[in-house]
């Protein structure tokens, strides 16, 4: 089987808002796929339907080949999910936790209990599980719940912002413990509002806006083919600067305060702006995937 | 619809039925209490009590003491109260604070089987505290074996009823306080009219037919002649009324349910 998951003109509605409007994608096999975008773009939305939560409004959908309004009892036994929201047991202990959930997937105590410590040891957490989830931090929850998506040793893992509210170095340890089981084969499927998260472990993704896909493509790709490989930054920028922009035909964003220069033949070009036009600061740095982010979806804040 | 529904309700149900048994044992002790105490109280509140001015109560041609004439009543009251409030409160507090079905529902499970696990389990508080009531009371010698035994069956088919409606409460209610309408309205005249605390007869005769609508008349009739050991072929008519009473609120519960959390 190559795709893992098979969307086709997937569409969400909610009364008249369309919050995910026919979108199609393909997730491969054993790859980690990302879906980006601003808040109430639709990553829940969509991610909802493929864990069989929400029924589809239209369109098809499959994961495993398994048509999702058919097989929805053997594809959910088979994924792992990782909610936006921590809704941990707040009644069960720690390991308990873990425990009760694997019941659900009909997982014989003996095999919970050790899976369970596995778990907790993975992601950190077995000094806390006699604890109750309530006197866990924040961050700990987050890596409790990333550890009950995989209890059941799900084929594919879904991840809806697993990394929201971590501190950097929970973060780091959430990112190799996904790069772990990525290289041994399990598919993701990720959403995330890092940049950087996505960069580092997405083998392909999307960037979505108002329920439709902008790009799908691999990372440096999109970076590659929307913005080049390094931008200008310019604090407090002058009129002359943007007069000589447009005179040369270059392509920048204006915020008022700061420019950003999208080029490609970069260095000669910011020698001669840090040494004509540069008062405040001025600096050359390579692009990322947030300036692609950025730029296809608009500096406006959502909702 | 029926057929929908049950299509999707597997013995994986008992899995959340489970989860809260799980939950119940950590506290077991202080939930025995109620069903331990609460008979004590009433018994002799009204046995010492409120009895010497009652006096004696006319049943079945026959004249009893008014704390014997109550005592069957507050087993049927504590089926009523366990699984209602299970399945109003606590399911509400699992579905709307917890989000612990929006965890399940990422699992196998379907909301069909939350549903069924709850109100089964709802139905278990009211058999595990009719169980208690029903040791209590045997000790001041209201119960008559064997007949008595069929009252723990008989609060599962109770526990299904209050919590099916309960569930459906919970279903439609926007805010947990404004449980406290459907508790005002519907539990607390049933709890005072139902034959409870008086015989139906005592009504007039409008309020006699109202009474028979009400869930908790029936049940109170069955756990009352169960305990005294009359049993006649009446009484398939009281357990006819609970099943159907279940099986239309059931549903019910499942759809209004379906509505609020499958989005
Ligand atoms: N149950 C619902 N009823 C009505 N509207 C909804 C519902 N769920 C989501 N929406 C709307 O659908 C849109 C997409 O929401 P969704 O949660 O999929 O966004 P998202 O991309 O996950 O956003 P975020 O980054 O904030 O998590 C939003 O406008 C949201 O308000
Ligand atoms: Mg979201």
């Amino acid at each position: 089987m190559q795709y893992i998951i098979e969307a086709e003109g997937l569409k969400k509605t909610f009364d008249d808002f369309v919050a995910v409007d026919s979108i199609s994608f393909q997730v491969r096999n054993g790859e980690c796929f990302g879906i980006l975008g601003p808040n109430g773009a639709g990553k829940t939305s969509t991610v909802r339907m493929i864990y069989g939560f929400s029924p589809l409004t239209g369109g098809k959908l499959k994961v495993f080949g398994l048509d999702i309004t058919k097989g929805f009892r053997t594809i959910k036994s088979r994924v792992g999910v990782c909610q936006q929201e921590n809704n941990l047991d707040p009644d069960l202990s720690v390991l308990q936790n873990l425990e009760v959930y694997a019941r659900y997937f009909d997982i014989s105590h003996k095999k919970a209990h050790r899976k369970a410590k596995e778990l907790l040891k993975f992601m950190a957490l077995e000094h806390r599980e006699k604890d109750k989830v309530n006197e866990l931090s924040g961050g700990m929850m987050r890596r409790l719940v990333f550890a009950r998506a995989l209890i059941n040793d799900p084929d594919l893992l879904i991840l809806d912002e697993p990394t929201t509210g971590l501190d950097p170095q929970s973060r780091h340890q959430v990112w190799e413990r996904m790069e772990e089981l990525r290289s041994m084969g399990l598919s993701i499927l990720l959403t995330t509002h890092y940049m950087d998260e996505a960069s580092r472990l997405c083998d392909r993704l999307i960037i979505m806006d108002h329920g439709r896909i902008l790009v799908l493509d691999k990372p440096n790709e999109l970076i590659r083919e929307h913005i080049g490989n390094n931008i200008i930054e310019v604090d407090e920028p002058t009129n002359e600067l943007r007069t000589y922009l447009q005179s040369e035909r270059l392509a920048y964003e204006d915020m008022g305060h700061r420019l950003i220069i999208y080029s490609e033949e970069s260095s000669n070009l910011f020698q001669y702006i840090s040494d004509t036009y540069c008062n405040e600061g001025c600096i050359l740095r390579m692009a990322t995937l947030e300036d692609v982010f950025l730029k296809l979806t608009g500096r406006d804040l959502r909702e | 619809m029926m057929k929908k529904i049950s299509a999707r309700i597997s013995r994986r149900y008992i899995r959340v039925w489970q989860r809260n048994l799980t939950v119940y044992r950590k506290t077991w002790k202080i939930s025995f209490l109620p069903p331990l105490l609460e008979p004590l109280f009433y018994i002799l509140a009204f046995g010492v009590g409120l009895g010497a001015l009652v006096g004696k109560v006319a049943y079945h041609n026959s004249e009893i003491p008014y704390v014997r004439f109550i005592a069957p009543a507050l087993i049927a009251v504590n089926i009523m109260y366990n699984a209602f409030f299970e399945n109003t409160f606590a399911s509400f507090v699992r579905m709307y604070y917890q989000k612990t079905f929006d965890a399940i529902l990422a699992t196998p499970l379907t909301l069909e089987e939350i549903i069924t696990g709850e109100i089964v389990w709802g139905a278990t508080k009211s058999v595990i505290a009719s169980f208690v009531m029903i040791v209590v009371i045997s000790f001041f010698g209201f119960i008559t074996y064997p007949h008595g035994l069929l009252i723990i069956p008989l609060a599962l088919l109770g526990g299904i009823a209050f919590g099916s409606i309960g569930m459906f409460f919970t279903g439609i209610v926007p805010r947990i306080d404004i449980f406290n309408l459907p508790i005002f309205l519907f539990i607390t005249p049933m709890f005072l009219f139902s034959g409870t605390f008086f015989p139906i007869e005592n009504l007039p005769f409008w309020a006699q037919k109202l009474a028979f609508v009400l869930p908790l008349t029936h049940l109170v009739k069955l756990t009352r002649s169960f305990s005294f050991g009359v049993m006649d072929f009446d009484l398939l008519w009281n357990v006819g009324y609970l099943l159907l009473f279940s099986l239309v609120f059931f549903p019910l519960a499942i759809f209004v349910m379906h509505r609020r959390l499958i989005k």
